[in-house]
């Protein structure tokens, strides 16, 4: 315990020129994420999406987009807005209520070469196609031997919203992450977005891209190479949102701004928090991870899905396996809470990991004498 | 079993179409006329049928598993001088449909000795009986065509093209097969001749099937290639219940696909009655609801399939949109080689082996001296000489290596993610030997 009261005494100096070394490039406590000159120029997460599907829908004429309200209604978000009027109904096409049957047409076409982008309203309705996901896009290709293969991508808002209830509101990550065949993405910033969807439209596996409806809003700066339309980023490769030493968070989609808050308030009170953006949960990028966890010996790992068989259990698993030496404290996973999303607005707050819970917790592997919360 | 008889009376047709029967209606679903039988207890049903002037098409729409007929149609072709234009079938062609058919049977025999001697394992779901469907509509598409199976595919593989010696090899597990052992008996892929699988859930190949011919017209309209090409997806009637079905019909139709909706009605969902599943037990009533002509085939007769298929396969290939052709036919055997069969009338069974689809073209063959019996023992002898190479093939094979196991998960091999070192999984030497952990 005294080693740990030491290194929390050495960490006035040590963060205060942390602190100073990252000052000049942060604009606003939003904005934290700087690695490379920017244009000044900022998208949402919407522009993002637009545009991206835009320039390869121009690139490549076998990219199609299939979904309910795709066309005429611009997007049930808005997310393929103008995208009829360029590109006509044969290449954006509205879909009857049908998600098993308009997903499965989506795998017939792709295994006859053409690339869809498959969008569902929400993740929670790809439950009634989950069969195509699993069962016929993504095993396929291994179940014909490399002969069909599926270059589909599944994209829609996934996780939690405000207050839309049980039935609209879980994450899928963890389900579809723990099935082969298939390729999950969970972009947090406008260059994420960009970068991941391009990459998965490009990829000649099934990806399943899960975006965040409250994200969709958000503006991120994005520097002139992101806008560039052959911008990719590597699938299964995280990224380190902000250094740190004393405690790795692994965060994906809307938990990553959150993590990066939760640094922002750690880092005055002398903690300094490695934030990673998993961005590919499948496949998950545990290199990274072990990485930054033998460098600071401690992990959290946030989520917004249910605790039980989740992002966070995997990870933890994986960093046991592989980096047990190297912890100085239990791995803490923060998730939602273990039950159906309540609608009352007090009671979803507590549902949804908030910035408080990822402070807390980082203080408890940094100091492990304060008790825990109540488990749930 | 006493539902399934009460409900027989409904729908027990009894006459034939006769030309004078034929009225014509407004073409608005694509039908060139409809005609309408009485039934046995003057109740006029309309069916949705095809028929093209001279050609009247023999239907019955009985799904009573009391009695059904079988009776052969000789159709009267315009004359063109030779007995044999009366016939609706040459003589290469009726070799060639009786070769596939034998294939069939044949292979599926086979299949059963290897499974009770351990060969073969796992789930395996035959085909013995119903091999007119598979000959009928397969042996009329070209290779660019798609079909789309579901577990009981190994004939359909077959008279698509995927040699007898991959899918045997296939079914042993064996690196050889056409999908290196890799699917097994239900999950037959062949980019080759364009067999789309292999489906072991229930309706599943449905909507597949719908987006092979979404392709095709996606060629046409946006890419601006040539593409008449169609798709078939075989399903039965268990599948005719679930809801991917309707939907794809209304899809379908709804944006005129190239597709044939082939539905295998064997009467049997493993032990349910079509009967007792099923509200409106005529499968082929459905597509008229949903804007598609609905067509039942007597499926244990070859060449009446033959001659729906053609129609079928001409309109979508004419862009005319999809068609619902429901085959009644019989498997001979159980659901699956782990079936007891208990369940089925021994009665319902003999009545069935009567109408073999084999056997009867085998008749229809030799009385209209379309080939001679040796012709056809000569046929048989190939056949069985062509399964027992499949056999020997597959039992020369060797199994798949080691480094099989992690292969063609992904195409793109970075799908294994990062290693331990910090570099791509598949760029770790020991990753394709098969000892790398993932």
């Amino acid at each position: 315990m005294s080693r740990i009261l030491l290194r929390g005494a050495s960490h006035g100096a040590a963060s205060a020129s942390i602190a100073r070394r990252y000052l000049p490039s942060f604009w606003s406590l939003q904005n934290l994420t700087r690695s490379y000159s920017s244009s000044g120029k900022e998208i949402t997460v919407r522009e993002a999406l637009n545009t991206a599907l835009d320039e390869e829908m121009a690139a490549d004429p076998k990219v199609f987009i299939m979904g309910e309200e795709v066309g005429e209604y611009q997007g049930a978000y808005k997310i393929s807005k103008g995208l009829l009027d360029k590109y006509g109904p044969e290449r954006v096409i509205d879909t009857p209520i049908t998600e098993a049957g308009f997903a499965g047409i989506g795998v017939g076409a792709a295994y006859r070469g053409l690339r869809p982008v498959i969008e569902f309203m929400t993740f929670n309705f790809s439950m009634q196609a989950i069969d195509h996901i699993i069962n016929s896009a993504a095993k396929s290709n291994y179940m014909s031997a490399g002969q069909l293969t599926v270059p589909i991508v599944f994209r829609g808002p996934n996780g939690a919203a405000a207050g839309v209830g049980a039935q609209h509101s879980q994450c899928y990550a963890a389900w579809y992450a723990s099935c082969p065949g298939l390729k999950v993405l969970t972009p947090y910033s406008s260059e994420d977005t960009r970068g991941l969807l391009k990459a998965a439209i490009r990829d000649p596996d099934p990806v399943v891209f899960l975006e965040n409806e409250l994200l969709y809003g958000e503006s991120f700066p994005v520097s002139d190479e992101v806008l560039d339309s052959n911008f990719v980023l590597p699938i299964g490769k995280a990224k380190i949102e902000r250094q740190g030493k004393d405690v790795t968070i692994t965060a994906y989609s809307k938990m990553v701004g959150y993590a990066l808050k939760a640094a922002e308030i750690l880092a005055k009170e002398g903690i300094s928090a490695e934030v990673i953006n998993l961005r590919s949960i499948r496949p998950l990028d545990t290199a990274s991870i072990n990485a930054s966890v033998r460098k600071t010996n401690r992990l959290i790992t946030v989520e917004e899905g249910f605790p039980q068989h989740g992002v966070g259990a995997e990870i933890s698993a994986s960093i046991v396996e592989e980096s047990f030496e190297y912890l100085d404290a239990p791995v803490e996973r923060i998730a939602g809470a273990d039950i159906p999303m309540p609608y009352a607005a007090n009671l979803e707050r507590l549902a949804v990991p908030q910035i408080e819970d990822i402070v807390r917790a980082a203080k408890r592997v940094c100091y492990r004498a304060v008790p825990y919360a109540a488990a749930a | 079993m006493a539902s399934c008889f009460a409900s027989a009376k409904i729908i027990n047709f009894g006459s034939q179409i006769r030309s004078n029967d034929r009225i014509p209606l407004d073409s608005q679903l694509g039908f060139s006329k409809v005609s309408i039988l009485r039934s046995a207890n003057e109740q006029w049903i309309p069916h949705g049928l095809y028929s093209n002037g001279s050609k009247p098409l023999m239907c019955r729409s009985g799904v009573s598993s009391i009695k059904c007929v079988s009776e052969v149609v000789k159709e009267k072709k315009a004359k063109s001088g030779s007995p044999a234009s009366n016939l609706l079938i040459t003589k290469k062609e009726g070799l060639e449909v009786y070769e596939d058919m034998v294939l069939g049977r044949t292979f599926e025999d086979m299949c059963a000795q290897m499974y009770y001697r351990g060969k073969m394992f796992g789930f395996v779901h035959l085909y013995n009986g119903q091999e007119a469907v598979s000959t009928g509509f397969i042996k009329l598409l070209r290779n660019e065509d798609c079909v789309v199976s579901t577990y009981r595919d190994h004939v359909h593989a077959l008279s698509k093209g995927v040699s007898a010696r991959a899918v045997m090899s296939e079914l042993f597990g064996k690196t050889t097969g056409c999908c290196r052992g890799q699917g097994g008996s239900m999950h037959m892929f062949s980019k080759e001749c364009n067999l789309l699988g292999g489906f072991a859930f229930i309706g599943e190949g449905i909507p597949v099937a719908t987006g092979a011919a979404f392709t095709m017209k996606y060629k046409r309209e946006v890419l601006n290639e040539n593409c008449d090409d169609v798709t078939v997806a075989f399903f039965g009637d268990g599948t005719c219940n679930n809801g991917q079905f309707f939907e794809c019909l209304n899809m379908a139709a709804l944006w005129k696909l190239p597709i044939i909706f082939v539905v295998e009605n064997n009467l049997w969902a493993i032990g349910m009655s079509h009967l007792r599943a099923t509200s409106v037990p005529e499968i082929w009533k459905k597509g008229p609801a949903f804007g598609m002509p609905g067509i039942h085939v007597d499926g244990m007769d070859v060449l009446k399939v033959r001659e729906v298929a053609k129609e079928a396969i001409g309109r979508a290939r004419r862009g005319e949109g999809p068609t619902l052709v429901e085959c009644e036919t019989y498997r001979f055997r159980g659901h699956s080689l782990a079936d007891p069969d208990e369940l089925r009338d021994r009665a319902e069974k003999d009545k069935y082996a009567a109408r073999d689809p084999i056997t009867a073209l085998k008749k229809y063959i030799l009385e209209n001296n379309l080939a001679s019996e040796a012709e056809l023992e000569a046929k048989d002898s190939k056949i069985e000489e062509v399964v027992e190479d499949a056999v020997e093939f597959a039992n020369a094979s060797p199994v798949p290596s080691r480094e099989q196991l992690l292969q063609n998960v992904f195409v793109d091999p970075k799908g294994f993610g990062i290693g331990p070192d910090g570099k791509y999984r598949c760029e770790d030497p020991k990753f394709t030997e098969g000892t790398a952990q993932v």
